[in-house]
């Protein structure tokens, strides 16, 4: 702004906190509630003070040893799914990106154009809309409760084929020319000076895709019947039964702070490259 | 040893009846160790012809032969070549030692072997202390020292070189220029040349190829060029301010153009009538610039005059007389020399 | 958008791009082809016999009452959630982009719920708002609000689009964020010279530079809501009470895989294809001419 208010700057300080009060409010409840017991919490109004019953839950948790009709899926096993798919996603997205992307800006090859259309039509339809058919796949080929079924079938997107070629696109002319007069092949390049000069693209993809794998929701709903394999996103749900009066809250409530730890970490602490990647994907 | 033939090369876009001819069978033989600088204006196809030298277009007719071998179908990397880019072409994430030494890890020359070279080629461009430093913290001479330091370690029958001094501010342009004179001297390895600027072309080439539009008009030495340009564009292109070409000069065979550089027409009594236009101050001589109305039109003429001289003042009528054996004559249709 | 240096193999930008192209023929294009097939056939419970029905399913659908009205509930569900989320967002990164002090704290802190799954953030909510134990609740109840979204359509709508706004808030936050510190200062300076006051400034001269932002945003809150909340909506509501926060993503899966009706969530999934492929063609048409201002 140009003029100098300061109570405007002071009411834009009130708004901001205002706001940030208002997003972490539920994270606040749910932390309090991880440390109460379950009967604390179902006497309204619950307390809004932590107690002192952490340890309890969050053990309670993570075993799956905790009380309440839900799912007992161990939380730490749970965890471990979540955590080997996200990054078979994450991971596997970028790799096959990369590969396709290289293919496609730097080499000529008959129906190029093509397979570029059709990749760019995958950026159109998420899962959702293809479930039953998908699903129908995964079952065919038995890919039903297993990493595979829960992670190729999420790689079909074009997103990160699309951030990587706009990223190839500004790569200038010469360092591939330079790169043939040294004797370099194609490979040699790709491996040498492409990969290293997209570094920024990946790690901005990498916090981006790492989010969306570790958060699915429908689609594990879809292929995982067995327990061992839930992620703990599906978890959580299934730890509400019925009524709320039978449902163990503050073991739920730990399973959800865990839940949201390992994606949280990956935001704050790649903060810069989530950011860009989040600006840079949707050009 | 090694020299480069260009025999009959055609460069052609396209196919069938799409095709577009943008160079237009150009034949030329460069001596070993010699500096050739092709000039020519934007669009004359003086890079292309760099870039089938290189390897980096492909050749639509005609041979080049590098060392007495046909290239036509070998990979940059095999014709035992270094360019150096307009732009540098510097790998931004490798540090200059690694820029220099990329190559050579490729071609699987030994470790110490390769120390060596880039050693030597930093003491001859004075890199010494920015081995280890990134391209992007370095200034654009320095940066231009260093594709220059990456071709050098290649020892290559032939450097290319790609409008390297365009991107450089005028003083470093000038510097840089002799610093690749001192290194041609030191080193005597066989280069071309493309630049647009005449300059350039007229300080650094032993000889030089002048091109437009796809035709090779001129291979002289610069001295050739100038005295005795082959065309009318040669004429013109080469030289500042160029040389005036006149189509009705009086005494002149029909169909001929007259030619004459503006430092060889002299103010005489009883000479062409000329009405000044403009005249631009240049210190230690002036430019004149007179129209003169004859026959069947007008057409500007510049002279050069020196500083004891008066100034002619606007609008004054002077007469000029070109330098009888400084004449020169071209067919108005073809535009070559006579 | 071209290279015009390119490397020279016959083989290996097919080894390249084969596994891409693998993954997505029978991940993608497959099921995509036979949500197509399905949806103009008809088979019994048991997926026995199989009978062309031609456009009969989709017939059906028009004449659908609970699917009209899934389309009703769609629309209100993701008006709600653009236009707050939109609106929200837009206050706090305006505000956030005047304050010098403490922006990047701001930043950090609000843009954490990305991280959050929307199934997480409906239990959240959920949990808040629990009609006997929630804390909110609670407090609504003291309040004279009888808040009760088991029962009340009105409050499990309220429910869910509060929890979808929520999630949302950060992506919204971030990139009104970067468009307004796109806008050069020397514009709003000479607003400023000119006479016009902040709020005349903001509505003259930064929203409407705002716009290819804001556009951009209001396509992606759609294409949000429609599909990306299904994790809440089947933790908060399980799209009740009865059928009313059934969105019609939710419908499809819960045709398709709890009612068995195959043709008719096919059916559905086509229609829902092609408002994506609506949506993302007006978009790329939009964003593209935004890319030229």
């Amino acid at each position: 702004m140009v003029e100098r208010r300061p109570l405007l700057n002071a009411f834009s300080h009130l708004i901001l906190v205002l706001g940030v009060v208002i997003v972490a409010f539920p994270l606040y409840l749910t932390f309090v509630a991880s440390t109460h017991t379950a009967s604390d919490i179902v006497q309204a109004p619950m307390p809004l003070l932590p107690g002192a019953y952490m340890i309890e839950n969050y053990t309670a948790a993570w075993n799956g040893t905790g009380g309440g009709n839900g799912s007992k899926a161990p939380v730490g096993q749970m965890m471990t799914v979540s955590l080997v798919s996200a990054l078979i996603i994450a991971i596997g997205k970028i790799a096959i990106s990369l590969l396709s992307a290289f293919a496609i800006v730097y080499f000529r090859f008959p129906f190029r154009m093509f397979f570029f259309w059709a990749i760019f039509i995958t950026l159109m339809l998420p899962v959702e809309v293809r479930i039953l058919p998908t699903y129908q796949v995964v079952s065919d080929l038995g890919m039903l409760n297993s990493y595979a079924g829960l992670t190729v079938p999420l790689i079909a997107s074009a997103t990160a084929t699309f951030l990587f070629r706009q990223f190839f696109l500004t790569v200038p002319e010469e360092l591939v020319e330079a790169a043939r007069m040294d004797g370099a092949g194609p490979m040699r390049f790709f491996k040498d000076v492409l990969v290293p000069l997209s570094t920024t693209s990946i790690a901005a993809l990498f916090v981006i895709q790492f989010i969306y794998g570790w958060n699915q929701y429908l689609w594990p709903l879809l292929v995982t019947t067995n327990e061992n394999m839930y992620p703990v996103v599906i978890g959580i749900k299934r730890m509400i039964s019925g009524g709320d009066a039978q449902t163990e809250w503050s073991v739920v409530m730990a399973t959800a702070l865990l839940a949201m730890l390992p994606p949280a970490l990956v935001v704050m602490l790649m903060q810069k490259w989530f950011v860009k990647g989040l600006v840079d994907t949707e050009k | 040893m090694a020299a480069i033939q260009l025999k009959n090369i055609i460069k052609r876009y396209g196919s069938g009846k799409t095709a577009n001819q943008v160079i237009h069978g150009v034949t030329a033989d460069i001596a070993h160790g010699e500096f050739v600088v092709i000039v020519g204006p934007s669009g004359c196809g003086k890079s292309t012809l760099l870039r089938m030298v290189a390897g980096l277009e492909e050749i639509s007719g005609g041979e080049i032969s590098i060392g007495g071998r046909v290239v036509n179908d070998l990979e940059p990397a095999e014709r035992d070549i270094a360019m150096v880019f307009q732009n540098y072409a510097l790998y931004p994430h490798m540090s200059v030692f690694d820029n220099m030494a990329y190559g050579l890890k490729i071609a699987k020359v030994p470790v110490d072997e390769i120390r060596t070279r880039v050693d030597k080629a930093a003491k001859i461009l004075e890199l010494g202390p920015y081995l280890t430093r990134k391209p992007r913290e370095l200034s654009g001479g320095q940066r231009q020292r260093v594709a220059m330091g990456r071709a050098i370690v290649r020892q290559p029958q032939v450097f290319l070189f790609d409008e390297p001094l365009s991107n450089l501010d005028a003083k470093l342009r000038a510097q840089t220029r002799l610093e690749i004179q001192k290194l041609h001297r030191e080193l005597g390895i066989t280069s071309l040349f493309v630049t647009h600027d005449q300059v350039e072309a007229m300080t650094l080439a032993q000889r030089m190829i002048v091109m437009n539009a796809g035709v090779m008009e001129q291979f002289g030495t610069p001295e050739e060029v100038y005295t005795r340009p082959a065309t009318t564009f040669v004429a013109s292109f080469i030289g500042s301010p160029p040389m005036n070409l006149l189509r009705d000069a009086p005494d002149a065979r029909p169909g001929t153009i007259v030619g004459i550089r503006p430092e060889h027409l002299d103010i005489t009594p009883g000479g062409w009538p000329l009405r000044v236009e403009a005249v631009e101050m240049l210190g230690a001589e002036r430019l004149v610039y007179g129209r003169w109305s004859h026959g069947s039109g007008d057409e500007m003429v510049i002279l050069r005059t020196e500083e004891s001289h008066a100034v002619p003042a606007l609008g004054a009528i002077i007469h000029v007389t070109p330098r009888p054996d400084r004449l020169h004559l071209f067919d108005a249709k073809t535009g070559k020399r006579v | 958008m071209d290279k015009r240096v390119v490397f020279r193999s016959a083989w290996l930008p097919w080894v390249l791009i084969a596994p891409q192209v693998l993954v997505i023929t029978v991940f993608f294009f497959w099921p995509a082809a036979q949500a197509l097939l399905l949806s103009v056939q008809q088979s019994d419970a048991f997926g026995t016999s199989v009978e062309w029905v031609g456009l009969d399913n989709f017939r059906n659908l028009w004449n659908d009452e609970t699917y009209l009205a899934s389309f009703y509930t769609t629309a209100i569900f993701s008006t709600l959630v653009a236009v707050l989320g939109i609106g929200l967002s837009l206050m706090l990164a305006v505000f956030a982009d005047r304050i010098v002090k403490g922006a990047l704290v701001y930043k950090t802190l609000l843009i954490w719920p990305y991280a959050v799954a929307p199934a997480v953030a409906g239990v959240l909510w959920l949990f808040m708002f629990t009609p006997s134990v929630g804390v909110v609740s609670y407090w609504l109840r003291t309040m004279g609000v009888d808040w009760n979204h088991l029962l009340d359509s009105r409050h499990a709508m309220t429910l869910v689009v509060m929890a979808a706004v929520w999630k949302q808030i950060s992506y919204n936050f971030l990139f009104f964020l970067a468009g307004l510190q796109s806008i050069p200062k020397s514009l709003i300076e000479a607003a400023a010279i000119d006479g016009a006051r902040a709020w005349r400034r903001f509505w003259t001269i930064v929203f409407p530079l705002l716009s290819p932002t804001t556009f951009f945003l209001l396509v992606i809150n759609i294409v949000y809501a429609f599909f990306d909340t299904f994790g809440i909506i089947d933790a908060a509501t399980q799209g009740g009470p009865g059928k009313e926060t059934s969105i019609l993503v939710y419908k499809v899966y819960y045709d398709g895989f709890k009612a068995m009706d195959l043709g008719g969530s096919a059916a559905q999934s086509v229609v829902l294809m092609v408002i994506v492929v609506v949506l993302t063609v007006v978009q790329f048409r939009f964003v593209e001419k935004k890319v030229n201002y």
